[in-house]
């Protein structure tokens, strides 16, 4: 009987469309990828059927937590940040800041601390700054600084559209009195954030 | 894998006293770097932008004359919607002092809050809605009902602040 002769297959595989697909994808992720900002503060929004994008610029953005603090950031279009810094110090003389703090203050996302911890919070390493626990930005009538960075974030830029990016079981009198300072300062137009849900009618459409 | 080939191809060449070359190349490493910063862009990107609801809160020194406003407003058309603690809903047609219609507890439920909506936006013309949170409601419920604004169409509404008779009301409930 004559030896079965098994061919040998060759283990290799064409790896050329798998790369093709790979750096598809690849190509594809870089084009359209938005690098998530480094939020010191996680909220979780409440959901709305409105479907209005947010834009990626000219934001100033109030953020309040679950336990009521308040949060302000603004993104730093134009140097926005750099000026709404010189703007602060030129209000208050007292606060004055150095370069390394001015970039500090650039590169972090939200502000969270009361003015006079500002140039303390700005001194502390980036790892320091990120594990900082903030107490948040008082907005009580008779020390609301939110209402100061609101107007000098208005003035330095003056493009700007507020957000609000509140908690979903963050207590009402705190959003209140954080649109009570967007009214005195003649904000009536903000937005707030919102995840999406589907619209009960669309869905009867269907 | 490329070398395990080579040396095949390469006995077959000693054979025929001809070395030739695979032209062949291994691309798994390459593949396992496009997968890599593939997942690497995959988990650092904020794909969808996030939605926004756009409020418009009346200015502030016409607020008093608004609130005139709301006194000259017809009882009949004001439908209130009071946001109590735990997730409850209080509703009357009117005003505090004297309710046409209500007060009764309702919920956020598709049967709750927006059936009556509805309901009362049909029968009431040119209805107005006041949107009274208590200190106890949090934030989601006031978006909640801002929403169930935009889903049933209702154009004119108001966040209106609560007044102690509001409490009394719902208290008697």
């Amino acid at each position: 009987m004559p030896k079965v002769k098994i061919p040998r297959k060759s283990t290799m595989i064409d790896m050329t469309a798998m790369t093709d697909v790979a750096f598809l994808l690849l190509t594809f992720f870089m084009l359209t990828t938005q690098f998530k900002t480094d939020e010191s503060v996680i909220v979780d929004t409440p959901s709305s059927i409105s479907e209005i994008k947010l834009p990626d610029t000219d934001i100033m953005n109030i953020t309040i937590t679950k336990d009521g603090k308040v949060f302000f950031s603004i993104d730093n279009n134009n140097f926005t940040r750099e000026k709404l810094l010189a703007r602060i110090s030129e209000k208050h003389p007292e606060l004055q800041f150095n370069d390394a703090e001015k970039k500090a203050f650039v590169i972090s996302g939200s502000i969270g601390v009361p003015l006079n911890q500002l140039k303390g919070y700005l001194d502390l390493d980036e790892v320091d700054r990120k594990a900082f626990q903030q107490p948040g930005i008082p907005v009580d009538s008779t020390n609301n600084e939110l209402a100061d960075w609101i107007m000098q974030g208005r003035l330095s830029n003056p493009g700007v559209r507020i957000t609000i990016n509140g908690d979903q079981s963050c207590p009402w009198p705190v959003v209140k009195k954080v649109m009570n300072t967007l009214q005195d300062k003649n904000v009536n137009k903000f937005n707030l954030i919102t995840d999406l849900e589907t619209d009960p009618n669309k869905l009867k459409g269907i | 894998m490329a070398e395990l080939e080579q040396k095949e191809v390469g006995k077959k060449g000693n054979k025929k006293g001809r070395k030739k070359m695979s032209i062949r190349v291994d691309l798994t490493p390459m593949v396992d770097l496009g997968f890599l910063l593939v997942t690497f862009f995959m988990l650092t990107t904020t794909f969808s932008k996030p939605q926004t609801m756009e409020i418009n809160l009346p200015v502030k020194p016409k607020e008093r004359l608004k609130e005139e406003e709301q006194n000259a407003l017809k009882a009949s058309k004001a439908f209130n919607i009071i946001i109590g603690a735990n997730n409850k809903l209080y509703w009357y047609v009117g005003l505090s002092n004297e309710p046409i219609e209500g007060p009764a507890e309702t919920d956020f439920s598709v049967d709750g809050i927006r059936k009556v909506l509805q309901n009362k936006n049909n029968n009431i013309k040119e209805m107005v809605v006041l949107i009274k949170p208590t200190n106890d409601a949090n934030y989601k419920n006031v978006v909640d009902i801002l929403d169930e604004m935009n889903i049933s169409d209702i154009k004119r509404y108001a966040l209106v602040d609560i007044t102690p008779e509001d409490l009394k009301l719902i208290m008697n409930k």
